[in-house]
């Protein structure tokens, strides 16, 4: 099958508004016959429901959570872009749109951002009109902050619970639907196959995960919101139950699967302490405004300092390697993310890192103690203040701006920050890669769409900050409640889908042989024996740097631990209770299918873009270099195994964009 | 170090219940009290045994998933925080550790640690929301100026996690405090005022239909609160409902 991207025609600034002009409606009479079925309630699932079910159709809803309040959208701190131009600084739907492509490495498709950075502003007005506590300033006026990687003041905030709160604002448009009875919500249940009837999305199957009761769902439509696959990685700041299952059962019946080697791994994140660690938390991209990040000049320290016999406060400067000063000094500690990783990884596999793992670099506060302490004297009028008084006061701004995180480090860590520099690592964070959809979200299965992180979408080869929350509402407020229409405006003479037909039949039978499988297997391994392996294997080979020889060998050893997983692993208790390693089994054997295929299409790209480094591919001081041929996105196509799975391209053209090198030093 | 945990075991919603009691070893001071619990039931499962069933989805304190009564503390021991970021450091080599599920009426248990929160579901679906339509048609977002003050106090209600602390602290299992963060947020700013009336009365006859308890102004919701929601919102909600009926 070619891969249409059905992008309208005319001028980009045109193009949604001339689509939204000529696309089919469905009368509100009608939307009264149509059911829609929606697998997740983040940002994305939470607002597409609200908004389907307040034009007026059936929305089923789907969590696996006890409510659809607890999705990890509700983790995201920093904030959400949109254009509004408020600080009049310049900003506007093209600079937001050209960010977003040049920050994604030109690897999106254009006519999807451009839509995203108009639809962007109305996020905001709908959010406030819904009672979202967006910080403010003292005239009353909403606040902004800056972002990484952009020239403007664009990001809205509360507080650092931004996700939260958004998540809190789509949760109540929810339950305004709930209560009229235009939502049926589905908590504690899990999606486990998607069921096609005549090539076209009808329903799923699901699990009651309380009871293990095997139900089918029917709709005319299904939406797969259920997030990104980060958790392939074992350790991540994603959510414990994060999968990819639903994403990887439409995938198997035929959606595409896009780009799945563009990760994002955030490069300040508090590093692993034992081979127990079952999480990673994420440390706000904004510390890097005030803190240094170095190790040690020389290996002697570096072992001093593990042994506990020497600390980092002891090492005088030129003891030090500032190695992001030292590398780009134009951006210095704020370079991009991906740089920004990339680059302690580097240190680290050179024998430099300073904690007993050997993954851990030092962020250190204590120039910006100085800094401010110096300032804050003058401004006090304390003429000759001590080294001592200089800190104390240096450290009060800085509590004022990070206190909360700081704070949540010495909880974690049990180590002041104030007093010794923190100890941080890159983690796997964000998937740009996902399901692949059109314009219209729709996947290459007519009538199921994927929104949010779960679709491979608009961030190319890396994420800006604060856009994932951005994308998410967009996407499921104001993009699909209109691209569905224009679809389901040929079912409204269908009526109910039966859930007694063949496929539905055949669909729960697999899933249930499945379930009975795991649990008749009786194995000698624990369902997460296997998952951390596979971490292992992605974190080792696919990481931060991937290389042809790394990536061949991860893809024959994922294959040799399905199979292995296939033979021996142990799931106990029954399928009719409430049995949180059964689930688990089924979301790590579809992880083990996933992470062969991503490790398969990192290899296929002989490039290097945004988060994806592959090691041929560097230019002589060790920086991304892009290939113009490969300006393309990588569509797989489900063939049975992960090896036989057949590629296409969907090329992409920059008409409004001029494609440049990124460089930051 | 090495521990003793006696843990409440709960077939389903109709099983009596029991304590039993397991051994862990070699548990390290910088793991998480859920990172215990995982090798636990990593033993378990391991020996051919039943792991022990809680809630943990986020495991950074947001999510409001996870719920423990630990030593007699929601959350256990230490403030301002939520199970899974509690260190395993706040405990002692040979203690022993009781840990149990949320215990109110209206909170059913489902197994062993996991028990049933969706009552506070239904009290939202009563009137925790404005009812404005997402078309995106609203108007400007900075149309309607609120003071900062009223801003970050309503941010401050709505912090709340919904994990159900204040209720399993409270003596008497009421949902104050949760209600209360809730009616706070939209009594303090104008978006929430058109329908405010409705929105106390809705939510209060759902919290009573429940069966979640009355507030005596005990205060204990506050303390182990692990937003540090304040005692405050039960005050205003109160001030609201009267507004209401008047």
């Amino acid at each position: 099958m070619a891969l249409d991207s059905k992008i309208p025609k005319g001028p980009i600034k045109d193009k949604w508004t001339d689509y939204k002009n000529h696309i089919n409606l469905v009368n509100p009479a009608n939307k009264r016959h149509i059911d829609v079925i929606v697998v997740g309630t983040g940002l994305a699932g939470g607002s597409a429901s609200a908004t389907l079910a307040e034009l007026g159709y059936n929305v089923k809803a789907f969590a696996y959570q006890d409510s659809p309040r607890r999705a990890h959208s509700i983790a995201a701190q920093g904030g959400i872009n949109a254009a509004k131009n408020y600080q009049g600084d310049g900003d506007s739907t093209y600079r937001l749109f050209y960010d977003t492509v040049k920050g994604g490495d030109y690897r999106s498709r254009e006519a999807n951002v451009y839509r995203l950075a108009e639809v962007s502003a109305n996020i905001i007005d709908q959010c406030v009109a819904q009672g979202v506590p967006f910080a403010r300033d003292y005239g009353g006026l909403l606040d902004n902050r800056s972002f990484g990687g952009v020239l403007v003041s664009r990001t809205f905030y509360a507080k650092g619970q931004t996700g939260q709160q958004l998540l809190l604002g789509a949760y109540s448009a929810m339950n305004r639907q709930i209560a009229r009875g235009k939502i049926e919500m589905f908590n504690r249940h899990e999606m486990l196959d998607v069921v096609v009837v005549d090539g076209k999305a009808r329903g799923i199957i699901a699990r009651n995960l309380v009871t293990g009761e095997i139900e089918r769902h029917s709709a005319h439509a299904v939406v797969i919101a259920s997030g990104g696959y980060g958790n392939v990685y074992f350790l991540s700041t994603n959510a414990m139950g994060s999968n990819v299952t639903a994403g990887w059962k439409v995938h198997k019946k035929g959606a595409y699967f896009a780009n799945p080697c563009y990760t994002q791994i955030h490069p300040t994140c508090i590093p692993r302490s034992g081979d127990y660690q079952s999480k990673l938390t994420l440390m706000s991209e904004s510390l890097r405004n005030d803190g240094r990040i170095w190790v040690p000049k020389n290996l002697d320290d570096v072992k001093a300092i593990r042994e506990g016999s020497k600390k980092p406060t002891e090492l005088t400067e030129d003891q030090r390697d500032y190695y992001l000063e030292r590398r780009y000094p134009a951006f210095g500690n704020l370079v991009p993310r991906d740089v920004a990783s990339r680059a302690a990884k580097e240190r680290c596999d050179a024998g430099y890192g300073v904690n007993a793992t050997g993954e851990a670099v030092y962020l250190d506060f204590a120039a910006s103690f100085e800094r401010y302490g110096k300032e804050q004297a003058k401004i006090q009028n304390i003429s000759n203040p001590s080294e001592a008084k200089i800190k104390e006061l240096g450290q009060e701004i800085v509590k004022a701006k990070y206190g909360n995180l700081f704070q949540m480090y010495e909880k974690i860590v049990d180590e002041n920050p104030y007093e010794t520099p923190m100890m941080i690592y890159p983690a796997v964070h964000y998937t740009m890669g996902g399901v692949w959809v059109d314009y219209n979200l729709m996947t290459t299965i007519p009538g199921c769409y994927a929104i949010g992180e779960a679709n491979f979408s608009d961030h190319g080869a890396n994420r800006l900050g604060a856009s994932a929350l951005m994308q998410g509402l967009a996407d499921g407020y104001f993009v699909l409640p209109y691209t569905i229409g224009d679809y389901l405006a040929d079912d409204i003479r269908t009526g109910k889908i039966s859930t007694e037909s063949s496929e539905f039949e055949a669909a729960e039978k697999e899933v249930t042989e499945r379930i009975e499988f795991f649990i008749n297997n009786k194995g000698t391994h624990s369902v997460d024996y296997y998952h951390k392996k596979l971490g292992k294997i992605m974190w080792d080979k696919c990481g931060m740097s991937r290389n042809a020889e790394g990536l061949e060998t991860a893809i024959e050893e994922i294959s040799a631990l399905r199979k292995d997983f296939w033979q021996n692993v142990n799931v106990p208790g029954t399928s009719t209770e409430y049995n949180e390693q059964l689930a688990k089994a089924g979301r790590v054997a579809d992880f083990l299918e996933l992470g062969e295929l991503f490790a398969k299409d990192a290899l296929v790209r002989e490039e290097s873009a945004g988060g994806h480094f592959r090691e041929e591919h560097q230019t002589e001081d060790g920086e991304a270099k892009r290939i113009k041929e490969f300006q393309f996105v990588s569509a797989w196509e489900y063939k049975g195994e992960p090896k036989d799975a057949v590629l296409h391209k969907e090329e992409l053209a920059y008409e409004n964009i001029e494609v440049k090198e990124r460089s930051y030093k | 170090m090495n521990l003793t945990l006696k843990i409440w075991r709960q077939v389903d919603a109709k099983d009596k219940g029991k304590m039993v009691d397991y051994k862990v070893t070699e548990i390290s001071e910088s793991m998480s009290f859920l990172e215990m619990m995982d090798v636990l039931n990593e033993q378990l499962v391991n020996a051919g045994e039943q792991p022990v069933a809680f809630d943990h989805d986020c495991r950074e304190g947001i999510c409001g998933m996870c719920s423990m009564y630990i030593n007699g503390e929601a959350h256990g021991p230490d403030r301002g925080v939520t199970t899974c970021q509690l260190h395993m450091r706040m405990f002692k080599d040979g203690d022993t550790i009781t840990i149990e599920p949320w215990r109110a009426g209206a909170f059913p248990v489902i197994k062993d640690l996991v028990v049933d929160r969706s009552a506070f579901d239904r009290i939202q679906h009563a009137g925790g929301y404005i009812s404005v339509n997402t078309s995106g048609n609203t108007q400007d977002a900075n149309a309607i100026p609120i003071s900062k003050q009223a801003a970050d106090t309503a941010m401050d209600a709505a912090t709340c996690i919904g994990c159900g602390a204040c209720v399993a602290t409270c003596k008497n299992s009421s949902a104050m405090l949760f209600v209360g963060a809730k009616v706070s947020q939209y009594a303090l700013l104008p978006q929430g005022q058109v329908e405010a009336a409705d929105r106390v009365r809705n939510m209060v006859a759902q919290m009573d239909l429940e069966g979640f308890g009355n507030c005596t102004n005990t205060g204990a919701c506050e303390v182990e609160c692990p937003k540090g929601i304040s005692l405050d919102t039960i005050a205003r909600m109160n001030r609201e409902l009267m507004k209401a009926s008047i």
